[in-house]
């Protein structure tokens, strides 16, 4: 059952084989039995998500169940869920309990999927390991000696060791697809503004976006047509009209125009990866795809100035966690400022500190239009590149990361090497496009694991149902996606 | 050496929504504490603001009120700073880009011992929506500091002027105009003690004759133009004094203290702050379209200087008397509708202002509670132009009225006070009289028109008051000359 598609777990529960409280018990016993070695859970509340199950048995047994009605999933701990402890990886919300539903969760809760737990991620999604949680580490399934990649590690990780069905994450400049590339399952980060980012916890909301984590495109698809849509109290949800996802699933990729951008193939990206990449794109052209090479000359920039906007939005976003009203506050102080100031040293770790201080320094005056103002305007400059990139094809394709899941503890000390991690995925999440990853094959590390590699696929704005038909059409012919991690079967 | 002083007003005027300016809890003043504070209020994490519409409609009429400039675009950006009443450690404001840029506001100083009453049109810099903030509640708990957030997220309109005025009397009749203005197009219901209306006041003092500006100080949260007219003249004299003592003046954010009359500097350093101003990437540009300037344009009501125009050309009113008039709606209305009840214009706008405002000023209270409505008083108005009673008797009428007494005529009955304008009864008074005082007549007859005066006042006299002035004229002269 665990490696069933979300297509088939629901024509399992439509045809009784299995009741959703039967098939959430299997997830809670695998998550018992292997949640120790990955961590991928924060919270679990049994009662709840068996409470959920059997209200969806019900609707089964009415007969008004939808694809996802009864079906285990996993939320990243960045959305609020009401009556569940919501932490966002922080001890600064390590007590707290949302008393709302993010629009995220009410979409799962309306099509009836039932919430196995809260996963594990990078505090305030700030990390690219998953080891910046205060909740600990989570381990790559495919070695546990290695990181699943974050910040949605705990989703990644959970979906790798098959502890849920699917799951949801979030990518502000890669927390999808870098996960879903270094633990070899498929992750969408939508158009920004497709999945509505109320009650999901800001970290720079500009980037920020919402996406599902499954095994495969047509998983994916699934959950798109349920998390998707116009939502009027986030003021930056597009009133796009409502897309059945699943609708193109199976069109022939004939005369589909690939681009290949010159500066995602060059130096710093892994032998090994580029070797798995140049067989799915042999791959492809058996599908009848047709390659060009583009460029996107502003990419390299993408790094700087993500590392110069998301904080300087993080730095105010987090700024709300005071003390005063919820979350952490210190036990002892003498006065309103050193409330202030114990509650945040000891509520945030330190690369949240660090994005804090680099956010509010861009902001000071004196330092704005250097700063702040510049990496605005080359963020229009990298859009553009990708505007211009599109008159000559229909879809980029090219690494997701420029190598395989690394030894957790390897980068800690050396931040900038960590941030180079998403220098494949950020410039989407700037242009504000689509992307996603899909798993392509594996690499041999050095001490002789398969760690999965993943293909980035990134599309025009909206253009996701087209991008779901390059996966899956990749996965009707290729097995890459249904590899599951040794130990975890 | 003679100073000049230098007056700009920074206003914060609460605007009449129903629900807050990014989420949907309710604005009502007075709730017990956190009862209005919703998620969004209590900047829960996850939460997300949605500009209210009636909000910018608000800051739209405001601006067409004023003939602003109303760019296409503006833009919220956050204002950054920690404050345990200030949930999100960030104000949603507006900076570089406001909803309503340069327009300006007609105010009539009035007149004093030295000067006589005038005009003046003060520049407005900008308007831009902002939330306020919630209130912390000191000494409700032993030892501990509340925080009641009910008013976080309340819709403020911040109207800014150039520095225009020159002294506390302008600056006051500008609030004054500004406040007046903010309720007759209903977008504040102008409540100053409840902080609906408040204003910060920049002063600062200067050389006459010279341009540059002085170091300004600001009088913070000024809620009644008694405090600001005290609170400027204080200040004022205050820099002129430090000034002429060889001192210098520091900018300073400062507070008024209504017990002692003076002013005084907060311990904060309002220059070091840094508030790290940036677009707010949870709200998009706000774009204001002609159709919609047009929209708000259709629910605008005549404005004061519109109305005081089409006074002075449709009713004859003088300019002083429009003006008057036209000082709130309130009683502009008061004043149509005693028009539209068949009162005289011109005697409606003397008995509105002369009788009905001027009781009501000395009591402290507003139209809304005058005791005689408008149709009453145009009963009364009718009575005096159909000449059934003279306008002195009209007072007496009128105290009667403002007491209790609401039927005109049953009044000018029981006090005797109707005028005799029989022809034949006058005939006989003025028969009576021209034969009791030949020597007047002949003194008349003489050229001396002070004669005819006193004929005049002898045939009132005889009629206890009661005859029709202008009917004892027309036939005292008739047999006079006859």
């Amino acid at each position: 059952m665990i490696n069933q598609s979300l297509k088939q777990l629901s024509q399992m529960l439509a045809s009784k084989e299995v009741s959703s409280v039967e098939m959430t018990q299997t997830f809670l016993d695998r998550i018992k039995q292997y949640n120790p070695d990955i961590n991928a859970y924060i919270t679990l509340d049994e009662d709840k998500s068996l409470a959920q199950a059997k209200a969806a048995d019900g609707i089964l047994a009415a007969g008004t169940a939808t694809p996802l009605t009864g079906i285990p999933m996993a939320q990243k701990d960045i959305f609020c869920a009401k009556d569940w402890r919501t932490t966002c990886g922080s001890k600064m919300l390590e007590t707290f309990i949302a008393p709302y539903d993010a629009n995220v969760i009410t979409q799962f809760n309306h099509a009836g999927a039932v919430n196995l737990g809260k996963t594990n991620m990078d505090e305030f999604a700030m990390g690219s390991s998953n080891e910046t949680s205060y909740f600990g580490c989570v381990n790559n399934p495919w070695d546990l000696t290695r990181v699943p990649g974050g910040s949605s590690g705990g989703s990644a990780a959970a979906v790798a060791g098959r502890l849920c069905a699917a799951a949801t994450g979030t990518d502000t400049g890669g927390s999808i697809r870098q996960p879903a590339s270094l633990c070899g399952f498929t992750g969408l980060k939508p158009t920004y503004g497709l999945v509505s980012r109320y009650g999901m916890i800001a970290f720079a909301s500009s980037l920020d976006q919402a996406g599902p984590m499954a095994k495969s495109a047509e998983d994916c698809a699934l959950m798109m047509n349920v998390m998707a849509g116009f939502d009027e109290r986030d003021s930056t949800s597009l009133n796009h009209p409502k897309e059945d996802y699943t609708s193109k699933l199976n069109q022939p990729l004939t005369g589909l125009k690939v681009g290949l951008p010159k500066e995602y193939f060059a130096e710093g990206l892994d032998t090994d990866v580029a070797k798995v990449i140049d067989n799915a794109i042999a791959e492809y052209k058996k599908l009848g795809a047709e390659f060009v090479d583009i460029s996107l000359p502003n990419a390299g920039l993408s790094i700087p100035v993500y590392y110069v906007l998301a904080p300087a939005e993080a730095s105010t976003n987090l700024s709300r966690y005071d003390g005063v009203r919820y979350g952490h506050r210190a036990a002892e102080y003498d006065d309103l400022m050193d409330m202030y100031m114990k509650s945040r040293a000891e509520g945030f770790g330190d690369e949240v500190k660090r994005r804090i201080l680099i956010g509010t320094y861009v902001l000071s005056a004196g330092y704005y239009d250097a700063y702040y103002l510049k990496a605005q305007k080359i963020r229009h400059l990298i859009a553009d590149d990708f505007k211009a990139a599109y008159k000559k094809c229909d879809i980029i394709m090219g690494p997701t990361v420029p190598s395989t899941a690394f030894k957790t503890g390897e980068k800690t000390d050396d931040p900038v090497a960590m941030y180079l991690q998403d220098i494949y995925t950020i410039a989407t999440n700037l242009a504000g496009l689509p992307g996603m990853s899909i798993p392509a094959g594996f690499s041999k590390s050095s001490d002789g694991k398969d760690l999965p590699v993943g293909l980035q696929i990134i599309g025009s704005y909206f253009d996701e149902a087209r991008m779901l038909n390059v996966g899956h059409a990749y996965q009707q012919v290729t097995d890459w996606h249904t590899a599951m991690p040794e130990g975890f079967a | 050496m003679e100073w000049e002083v230098v007056i700009g007003l920074e206003t914060h005027a609460q605007l009449k929504t129903k629900t807050k300016i990014f989420s949907g809890a309710s604005t009502a003043y007075g709730a017990e504490p956190n009862t209005q504070a919703c998620e969004v209020s209590t900047a829960l994490p996850g939460v997300l603001p949605v500009l209210n519409k009636e909000a910018v409609e608000c800051a739209i009429k405001f601006g067409l009120a004023i003939g602003a400039e109303l760019p296409k675009l503006s833009v919220f950006s956050r204002k950054n700073y920690f404050y345990p009443d200030l949930p999100k450690g960030y104000q949603i404001s507006q900076f570089e880009l406001p909803i309503v840029g340069k327009g300006k506001v007609t105010i009539q100083v009035p007149e004093t011992k030295n000067q006589p009453a005038y005009e003046k049109v003060i520049g407005i810099t900008r308007a831009h929506l902002e939330e306020d903030a919630g209130k912390s509640v000191h000494g409700a708990v032993e030892g501990m500091s509340g925080i009641d957030l009910n008013r976080a997220g309340t819709p403020l309109l911040e109207i800014v002027t150039e520095p225009d005025m020159r002294s506390a009397a302008e600056a006051v009749a500008y609030a004054k105009k500004l406040h007046e203005l903010v309720q007759w197009i209903d977008i504040c219901d102008g409540n100053m003690q409840e902080g609906s209306f408040r204003c910060d006041v920049n002063v600062s003092v200067r050389a006459k004759g010279t341009t540059e500006l002085g170091t300004r100080r600001e009088i913070k949260n000024l809620n009644s133009f008694k405090f600001m007219q005290q609170a400027i003249a204080y200040e004022t004299q205050w820099q002129i004094e430090t000034l002429e003592d060889g001192g210098t003046i520091e900018q300073a954010t400062i507070l008024f203290n209504p017990d002692t009359g003076e002013t005084k500097a907060m311990r904060s350093k309002e220059g070091a702050n840094d508030y790290r101003y940036f677009p707010d990437p949870d709200l998009l540009p706000l774009e204001v379209t002609e159709a919609d300037k047009a929209r708000v344009q259709a629910d605008m009501p005549e404005l004061p200087l519109a109305m005081k125009a089409r006074f002075e050309s449709e009713y004859a009113l003088s300019a002083y008397d429009a003006i008057a008039i036209t000082s709130s709606r309130a009683v502009a209305g008061y004043f149509v509708d005693t028009i539209n009840a068949g009162g005289d214009p011109k005697l409606a706008a003397n008995w509105v202002m002369g009788g009905i405002t001027a009781k009501l000023n000395t009591e402290g209270k507003s139209i809304a509670d005058s005791p005689i409505d408008a149709a009453t008083l145009a009963q009364l108005v009718k009575r005096i132009s159909d000449g059934t009673i003279s306008n002195n008797a009209g007072k007496q009428v009128f105290e009667a009225m403002w007491t209790g007494g609401l039927d005109v005529d049953a009044i000018i009955e029981e006090k005797g006070l109707k005028q005799v304008s029989d022809t034949g009864a006058i005939e006989a008074l003025v028969n009576e009289v021209l034969a009791a005082n030949q020597a007047m007549v002949e003194e008349y007859k003489a050229g001396k028109q002070k004669a005819f005066n006193a004929l005049v006042g002898q045939t009132m006299k005889a009629s206890k008051g009661k005859a029709n002035p202008a009917q004892v004229n027309q036939v005292l002269k008739k047999k006079l000359d006859a």
